[in-house]
C-alpha cells in the first residue's frame, strides 16, 4: 500500500489566487462606479460650460449688430440723438490701462522677485498683503480711490488707472513669483558659482527663464483690469466726449456698458452690447496671446 | 591546462575557476512572459524596437544598457503603463502566460495586479499609514476581508525585510520610514497583491549604497516568491542580481534595440556581440 502526501499548499500561491478573484470578481463593480463617477464628471463640466456658452452667444448675438465704422471711430452722442460710437470709451480705456501696467509691471515684478528670492518675514508679511488686497471687493477700491484721490484732485483718468492700478498689482506680484520661483535653483547657483552677484543673477538668469511666466501673468492681469467696473465708476466719472488726457474725467468701455445698458434707448442699449462684445473679444485675445506666446517662447529654448 | 594552471599563481587560480564557475547556465524556467518583436513609439517616434525575449519563472531578469536604449520605455510596455500616455503606441506581442497583454479583451488593470511595478524613486503614498500603504493595492482590487488583508501586509512586510522594524508602527505615516525603508515598502506594497511578475525600474538609483545593497539582497530572496524584470544602468548591479540579462542600445535613428540576450555570466564574459563586449567592459555608456 503507498501513501501519496499531498505537497504542502503554498500559503503564497492561495493568496494569489484569493486576490485574484476578488480582483476578478469585484472588477465590474469597479468599472460601473468608474463609469459613473466620470458621468458625474461630465455632467458637472456641462454644468459649468453651458453659461459660459450663453453668455458668449448673447454677447455676440447681441453686441454683433452694433459693430460698424461709426462704433470704432464716433464718441458717444447725447442720448435719443442718434447712437454714435464708444471711441471716446475706448481711449479712456487705453490711456487709463497703460498708466496702470507703466506703473504696476515694474513694482509688481520686483515685488514678485523679492518674494521668489527672500523667505524673510517681511516677504511672508508682503505676500499676505498681496493675497489680502487680491481679495478685497473692487467697489472698496472705487471709494478708497474716491477718498483718497477725488476729493483731493477731482475725477480724473489717474485716479482711474489708480484704482485699476490697486486691482492689478496683487495679481502681477504673486504672478511674477510664481513664474520666478519657476526657474530651477540649480541655474542661480550655476551663475553664483561663475561670480554673478545676486542682482546680475536676477536680471541675467532668472528674468529671462521666468519670461513667458511673466508675460502670461502681466497679460492675465491687464485682462482683468480691463474689465473692473467698480473703482472706475468713483474715480473716472464718465465723458460722452472724447478726452485723452488723464487729468480729466474720462470715459472706458466698462462704464459705457454700466451707463448705456440701462438706458430707455434702444440704439444706447445696443452700443452698450457692442462694447461688452469688444471687451470680451480684447479679453480673450489677450488670454489666448499670452498663452501662445509663452509656449512659443517656450518652445524657442528647446 | 591542467598544466598551465599549475604553474601560474594563486590569483590566477582563482580568477580562472570564477570564470568557470559563472558560466554555469541557469536552470531553464517556465516561461512566464514572452515578448516578441516589441516596439514602443510616442507620437510616431521610435523609442524601443523588435526587442523580442522570454522572462522565465524564479528568475531576476535585468534590462541593461546606456541612457536613451529604451530599457524604462520597453518596461513599462510590459504592464500597459504606456496606456495613460495618448501618443504612446506599443507594437509586437506580448504575453502574460496564455494572456495576450494587448489583446482589447484584456482589462489593464486586472493584467496590473498580476505585473506589479516598482518605480525609480519610493513613492509611498503619504496620506497613508505604513499598513494602509501595504494593503492600497489590495483595496484597490476590491479585497475587503480584515484577515486577508493582515496576512497579505504581514507576508509583504516581512518579504520585502521591512516587518521587523515596522510591525510596532504599522499607523505610523509612511513618510516616516527612511529613503530605503520608503522604498522596501513601495516593494511590499507591490508584493501584497502577490503579482506573477514584478518589474522594478532603477529602484536603486535614488538610494545609498547601503539601503541599495539591502534591496540588492531582496530582490535575490524574492525571485522564489515573483519573477522579476529589472531595469538598471548599473553593470555590477546586473551582475549581481540578475539571472539573465537583456542589453539594449540606441540605433542610427535613436530608437532602442536588442543587442543581445543570454544568461548573465555569458553575456557578461563572452558576450556574442562585440558592442557587448566594450560595454560591459566600461568602454562607453
Amino acid at each position: 500500500m503507498t501513501v501519496v502526501l499531498e505537497p504542502p499548499a503554498d500559503p503564497t500561491l492561495e493568496r494569489r489566487a484569493a486576490i485574484q478573484a476578488a480582483a476578478a470578481s469585484s472588477l465590474r463593480r469597479r468599472k460601473v462606479s468608474s463609469s459613473v463617477a466620470l458621468g458625474v464628471c461630465w455632467l458637472f463640466l456641462a454644468i459649468a460650460v453651458v453659461p459660459l456658452v450663453a453668455v458668449v452667444y448673447y454677447v455676440l448675438a447681441k453686441g454683433l449688430p452694433a459693430w460698424s465704422t461709426d462704433f470704432f471711430t464716433q464718441p458717444t452722442k447725447p442720448e435719443g440723438v442718434a447712437a454714435g460710437g464708444v471711441w471716446n470709451a475706448i481711449v479712456g480705456t487705453m490711456v487709463i490701462t497703460a498708466i496702470a501696467v507703466a506703473v504696476t509691471v515694474p513694482v509688481g515684478l520686483l515685488c514678485g522677485l523679492y518674494l521668489a528670492e527672500s523667505d524673510s518675514g517681511v516677504a511672508a508679511t508682503l505676500r499676505f498683503t498681496a493675497d489680502v488686497m487680491t481679495g478685497i471687493p473692487s467697489i472698496t477700491v472705487g471709494i478708497f480711490g474716491y477718498i483718497a484721490i477725488v476729493r483731493n484732485f477731482g475725477y480724473s483718468g489717474y485716479a482711474g488707472a489708480f484704482a485699476i492700478g490697486f486691482i492689478m498689482l496683487p495679481v502681477i506680484t504673486r504672478a511674477g513669483e510664481t513664474a520666478f520661483r519657476g526657474v530651477p535653483h540649480s541655474l542661480n547657483e550655476a551663475a553664483m558659482a561663475l561670480g554673478a552677484r545676486k542682482a546680475t543673477v536676477a536680471r541675467r538668469i532668472v528674468l529671462p527663464t521666468a519670461l513667458p511666466g511673466v508675460i502670461t501673468g502681466v497679460l492675465l492681469a491687464v485682462a482683468r483690469g480691463l474689465g473692473e467696473t467698480a473703482p472706475l465708476l468713483l474715480t473716472i466719472f464718465g465723458n460722452q466726449f472724447l478726452q485723452w488726457s488723464p487729468s480729466k474725467p474720462m470715459e472706458a468701455l466698462p462704464i459705457l456698458i454700466y451707463n448705456d445698458s440701462s438706458q430707455p434707448y434702444a440704439d444706447q442699449v445696443q452700443l452698450a452690447w457692442g462694447a461688452a462684445l469688444l471687451l470680451m473679444v480684447v479679453v480673450l485675445v489677450l488670454s489666448i496671446g499670452s498663452r501662445l506666446l509663452a509656449a512659443h517662447l517656450q518652445k524657442e529654448r528647446r | 591546462m591542467t598544466e598551465a594552471i599549475s604553474h601560474t599563481s594563486r590569483t590566477e587560480d582563482v580568477v580562472t575557476v570564477r570564470a568557470e564557475e559563472v558560466l554555469v547556465e541557469p536552470p531553464m524556467g517556465d516561461v512566464v512572459m514572452t515578448l516578441r518583436d516589441v516596439a514602443v513609439s510616442f507620437g510616431g517616434r521610435m523609442a524601443v524596437r523588435g526587442v523580442s525575449f522570454d522572462v522565465r519563472a524564479g528568475e531576476v531578469t535585468a534590462l541593461i544598457g546606456p541612457s536613451g536604449s529604451g530599457k524604462t520605455t520597453l518596461l513599462r510596455a510590459l504592464n500597459r503603463m504606456h496606456d495613460a500616455v495618448r501618443t504612446a503606441s506599443v507594437s509586437g506581442t506580448v504575453r502574460l502566460g496564455d494572456l495576450d497583454v494587448y489583446a482589447p479583451t484584456t482589462d489593464a488593470t486586472l493584467l496590473r495586479s498580476r505585473v506589479g511595478m516598482v518605480f525609480q524613486r519610493p513613492n509611498p503614498f503619504p496620506t497613508m499609514s505604513i499598513y494602509d500603504n501595504a494593503v492600497a493595492g489590495l483595496r484597490f482590487n476590491g479585497v475587503r476581508k480584515r484577515a486577508l488583508l493582515d496576512e497579505a501586509a504581514e507576508s509583504a512586510l516581512i518579504g520585502a525585510a521591512l516587518w521587523d522594524s515596522v510591525k510596532d508602527r504599522l499607523k505610523a505615516h509612511a513618510s516616516t520610514l527612511s529613503g530605503g525603508e520608503q522604498q522596501r515598502l513601495c516593494i511590499a506594497r507591490a508584493l501584497a497583491v502577490e503579482p506573477e511578475v514584478l518589474l522594478m525600474d532603477e529602484p536603486t538609483s535614488a538610494l545609498d549604497p547601503i539601503a541599495t545593497k539591502r534591496i540588492e539582497e531582496l530582490v535575490g530572496e524574492l525571485k522564489e516568491r515573483v519573477t522579476i524584470v529589472i531595469v538598471t544602468h548599473n553593470m555590477q548591479q546586473a551582475m549581481r542580481v540578475s539571472d539573465r540579462c537583456a542589453f539594449l542600445l540606441m540605433g542610427e535613428d535613436k530608437a532602442g534595440e536588442l543587442i543581445e540576450f543570454g544568461p548573465t555570466a555569458r553575456l557578461f564574459s563572452e558576450p556574442s556581440d562585440p558592442r557587448t563586449l566594450d560595454y560591459v567592459n566600461g568602454r562607453f555608456g
